[in-house]
């Protein structure tokens, strides 16, 4: 099951967030501020799984931009990792070449996610 | 108002253009201020640019609770941008816990039953986000029609409702469980991937539609099948593996369905074994359904052939590159150990390999599947490895590292020599993560390993002289050395360069011990008891011991203060006892309450004896009793030894330590008593370490037709002697030669005087109550030499 989807860029600020269980709205900020904390002192050499408190984080870099994926156990972390791939493609098309520009202005981006991931919720 | 509306992307604009955090706040109070009075006021053509903009700053974290109304305006309203702002809106801040999102429900059924399918997608995607148990409950028929519309569009968006439906409320799987076979043969993959989804909640959730599903097995096999061979279409194909996602998701609903099911496991096990060999793992999409085949195959109930298969695509994965890939094999290979054992051995080295990773998830689970992989063959090796990770680990890791390498140690050392420099290593190395127990564990070791005693005391005192940081470390060490200093100032032992040490060093290297800032209180217990055994090894005057212990006899510390004063009473009150009060420990018995005391130091051996005349308490009364029988009370050993205990009593109490009876020269047994089919027999042992001690086993056997009840015996002895009763082992004797009772008495005899006993029996027999009083003075001589 997935908990949580989180963009945020190399500063700190979330581009995108949405979450699958409820979170206060200011545990949101802290969770957030950790979660890109742990991410950002990966290196390079280091595996895209991470293992936060009780559930798994599976994160990808795109240029300046994170996205962050919160899972529980019984997910496959390969296939969500291929599936933020696959989300990035979707809106490269649908912005040819998308930027973090593009991510932070179009609120529509919001609806282009709740379409697509609603594969396994 | 229109004027000082700004479009979203002007906003967003300004926000970017906000310095501070202070700065952007304000923007967005100001904008929000706008947003409410243009919601009071009602204006109908642009209500959605503003709810756009609260959204966005409701993105942001900023309260956005107002436009909650707002969004049920436009959901109402007929213009499609006006609904799209405002499902989008519902999505983000209605939840179940707003009371006013059971309003809406009203509007979603309207447009769900409208026929516009861009309408039907928004109201079915907002519905699927947020729908609360009632809105479900109420919206399920409407869905299930939608089902079978013939729109793809709509008919995907209607099966991820479901799902969503099925999540919250478990009861409606009736209404959704007969479209599912139907929707099955699909060609939408997107449908198929809703579907799949679909049936995977439902026999999660009741193990009636799971038997149900099970019939659909070879559809799903057929569909797998068809994706795996066929080449891939191009709409669906991610770095050449046809919808990889829709294969994973398969593949999961067939390894529940295969769970505990023979006959659907057979069914797929071709199809996995030709997933995994077709499928191209250079990428992560093949890698994803490889790893999710797998998955499947090691649930299920497959054949050993496709077990040895997953072991070896694991083994695969482990020599990737990619990290990501050898973590997703770790974990997996850790599930697979316990089951599947020598398979997964093979991959030992490379295991090993993944305990040098930088990466800190990677060599948790490397750590963790090493640990699991030591068996005898292997230990010496292995142990050295994870040695040298003990050392460059990062600090979490340490304790469990340690706690493993110390366990694998345990069930596995080849040689005691090697346990004992095992653990030394551990302890040097990382000796402030290691268990509290490890040091007792160490102490006990070392003691029974009488060969190595030499040896041991060497290399502690070796690696005590260089750092006395580590407080295992030192406690051990300074345990050995005042058990074995004698053997440590000899000078000669073959399996050690030999080493000189004076005495002076020894005892300075101990007063550093205890003067140390770093030493914990037990460390300096430990200390000073071992200066105090010191004093009766070694061959110099005390007076260097002494002053350390009236020293200490004032010390801030209640515990040291305490053993410091009795140590004092010791050298200037009891002299002549100090030789025998601190000589070396006999060898304590793992397990029980007395040994972890015994680890310790000799003062507390005094209390061990309060262990052993606990069982007797109950006897204590009747024993009483008895004793007017005799000449003279007899002591008991149940009176607990005073608080302070005087060294006569010490004595005798330290040679009363429990110990299993070891078979010397047999005496043989003596038949006491026979009456009516019941016999009582004593049989004798006398352990040889200890010379005025005599165990005695009193059985009981019946050979009678009836049953002895309520069996008790007691017993008397001389005044000079000390007696202690055991439980029995029951009151009951069985008839015709049943099991028979027995009861274990202790008695020691300090002054060799003749053992003469007196036994009182009561019990039942035939109905009766029976109780007999005799004496035994016909003993073997040898009981009480």
């Amino acid at each position: 099951m997935i908990k949580f989807f989180l963009m945020v860029n190399k500063q700190g600020q979330t581009r995108l967030s949405k979450y699958y269980e409820h979170v206060e709205i200011n545990k949101r900020t802290l969770l957030e501020t950790e979660v890109i904390k742990s991410c950002l002192s990966r290196s390079n050499e280091q595996c895209s799984f991470i293992e936060y408190k009780d559930f798994k984080l599976i994160y990808r870099q795109y240029a300046a931009l994170f996205i962050v994926v919160g899972v529980n156990d019984t997910e496959n972390e390969m296939a969500i990792y291929e599936f933020i791939h696959n989300f990035v493609e979707v809106l490269d098309d649908y912005f040819s070449r998308v930027s973090e520009l593009d991510v932070s202005f179009f609120s529509a981006v919001s609806q282009v996610f709740h379409t697509s991931w609603q594969r396994t919720g | 108002m229109v004027a000082s509306s700004l479009k979203l992307q002007e906003l967003i604009q300004e926000i970017r253009e906000a310095k501070t955090q202070a700065q952007e706040r304000e923007v967005i109070q100001k904008e929000c201020a706008h947003i409410r009075a243009s919601f009071r006021d009602g204006d109908p053509l642009h209500s959605h640019r503003q709810l756009a903009k609260l959204l966005y700053a409701h993105m942001l974290g900023y309260p956005a609770h107002f436009g909650q109304m707002e969004c049920l305006k436009l959901i109402a309203s007929p213009r499609f941008t006006d609904k799209r702002v405002g499902y989008l809106g519902a999505m983000l801040l209605l939840d179940e816990r707003q009371d006013a999102h059971l309003l809406i429900t009203n509007s979603i059924k309207n447009d769900l039953s409208q026929g516009i399918e861009a309408v039907q997608g928004l109201a079915l995607c907002t519905l699927s986000t947020m729908g609360s148990a009632e809105m479900c409950r109420d919206l399920a028929p409407e869905v299930e029609k939608l089902l079978l519309q013939p729109s793809a569009y709509v008919r995907k968006k209607a099966v991820l409702t479901a799902v969503h439906m099925i999540r919250k409320v478990p009861e409606l799987s009736d209404i959704f469980l007969p479209p599912c076979a139907q929707l099955l043969h699909e060609r939408h993959h997107g449908i198929l991937l809703g579907t799949v989804t679909l049936i995977t909640e439902l026999c999660e959730r009741s193990p009636a539609a799971l038997k149900h599903f099970r019939k659909v097995v070879p559809q799903l096999v057929h569909t797998l099948r068809t994706l795996v061979m066929t080449g891939c279409s191009t709409e669906h194909s991610v770095s050449g593996v046809s919808d990889p996602f829709l294969q994973v998701q398969i593949l999961r609903l067939l390894r529940i369905l295969g769970r505990n099911h023979e006959e659907s496991s057979e069914t797929m096990n071709d199809l996995l074994a030709q997933v995994a060999t077709n499928t191209d793992a250079s990428r992560n999409a093949g890698s994803a359904v490889l790893f999710e085949t797998v998955l499947t195959i090691m649930d299920i109930r497959s054949a050993a052939g496709l077990r040895v298969l997953a072991v070896n695509i694991l083994g695969r994965f482990l020599l990737n590159s990619d990290r990501n890939i050898r973590y997703v094999a770790l974990t997996s290979l850790l599930k697979l150990v316990q089951s599947d054992h020598s398979a997964v051995q093979r991959h030992r080295p490379t295991v090993v390999e993944c305990l040098r990773e930088p990466d800190a998830s990677l060599s948790r689970r490397a750590l963790e599947l090493s640990l699991a992989l030591v068996n005898s063959s292997n230990v010496r090796t292995m142990t050295q490895e994870l040695q040298g990770f003990l050392e460059s680990c990062p600090p979490d890791l340490r304790a469990d590292c340690a706690s493993g390498i110390l366990l694998a140690a345990e069930r596995f050392a080849p040689t005691k020599r090697w346990h004992i420099d095992t653990i030394l290593r551990v302890l040097t190395t990382a000796g402030t993560y290691v268990r509290d127990d490890a040091v007792a564990n160490l102490i006990q070791l070392i003691g029974g390993a009488q060969e190595l005693h030499a040896y041991s005391v060497r290399r502690l005192y070796s690696a005590l002289a260089e750092d006395i940081s580590q407080q295992p470390l030192v406690q051990v060490a300074a345990w050995c050395i005042g058990e074995y200093g004698d053997l440590l100032l000899e000078g000669t032992c073959e399996e050690t360069e030999p080493l000189q040490v004076e005495e002076d060093v020894v005892l300075a290297l101990l007063e550093r011990v205890l003067q140390s800032h770093m030493s914990l209180p037990a460390t300096r217990g430990y200390a000073l008891t071992a200066l105090m055994k010191l004093s009766t090894r070694l061959h110099g005057d005390n007076n260097r011991i002494c002053q350390v212990m009236s020293i200490y006899g004032s010390c801030q510390d209640v515990e040291l203060q305490q053993r410091a004063v009795e140590y004092n009473a010791l050298f200037r009150k009891y002299d002549h006892l100090r030789a025998a009060v601190l000589e070396k420990m006999p060898l304590v018995e793992r397990g029980g309450p007395q040994v972890n005391e015994a680890a310790k130091e000799s003062k507390e051996v005094a209390q061990l004896s309060e262990a052993a005349p606990v069982p007797t308490e109950t006897q204590a009364s009747k024993l009483l009793d008895l004793l007017d029988l005799l000449d003279g009370p007899s002591e008991n050993a149940q009176h607990p030894p005073p608080l302070d205990p005087t060294p006569g009593d010490t004595l005798i109490h330290l040679l009363d330590l429990p110990c299993t009876p070891l078979p010397s020269a047999p005496i043989p047994n003596l038949k006491v008593f026979e009456r009516e089919g019941l016999q009582l027999t004593l049989s004798f042992v006398r352990p040889p370490g200890t010379p005025t001690l005599l165990l005695i086993t009193v059985t009981a056997t019946n050979t009678s037709g009836g049953d002895v009840t309520h069996f008790i015996c007691q017993v008397a002895v001389p005044k000079s002697f000390q007696l202690q009763l055991q439980a029995p082992s029951g009151d009951t004797v069985p008839a015709q030669g049943g099991l028979p009772m027995t009861q274990l008495l202790r008695i020691l005899n300090p002054n060799k005087a003749p053992l003469r006993l007196k036994l009182r029996l009561t019990y039942d027999h035939f109905g009766q109550s029976v109780q007999e009083i005799f004496e035994v003075n016909n003993l073997p001589v040898e009981t009480w030499q």
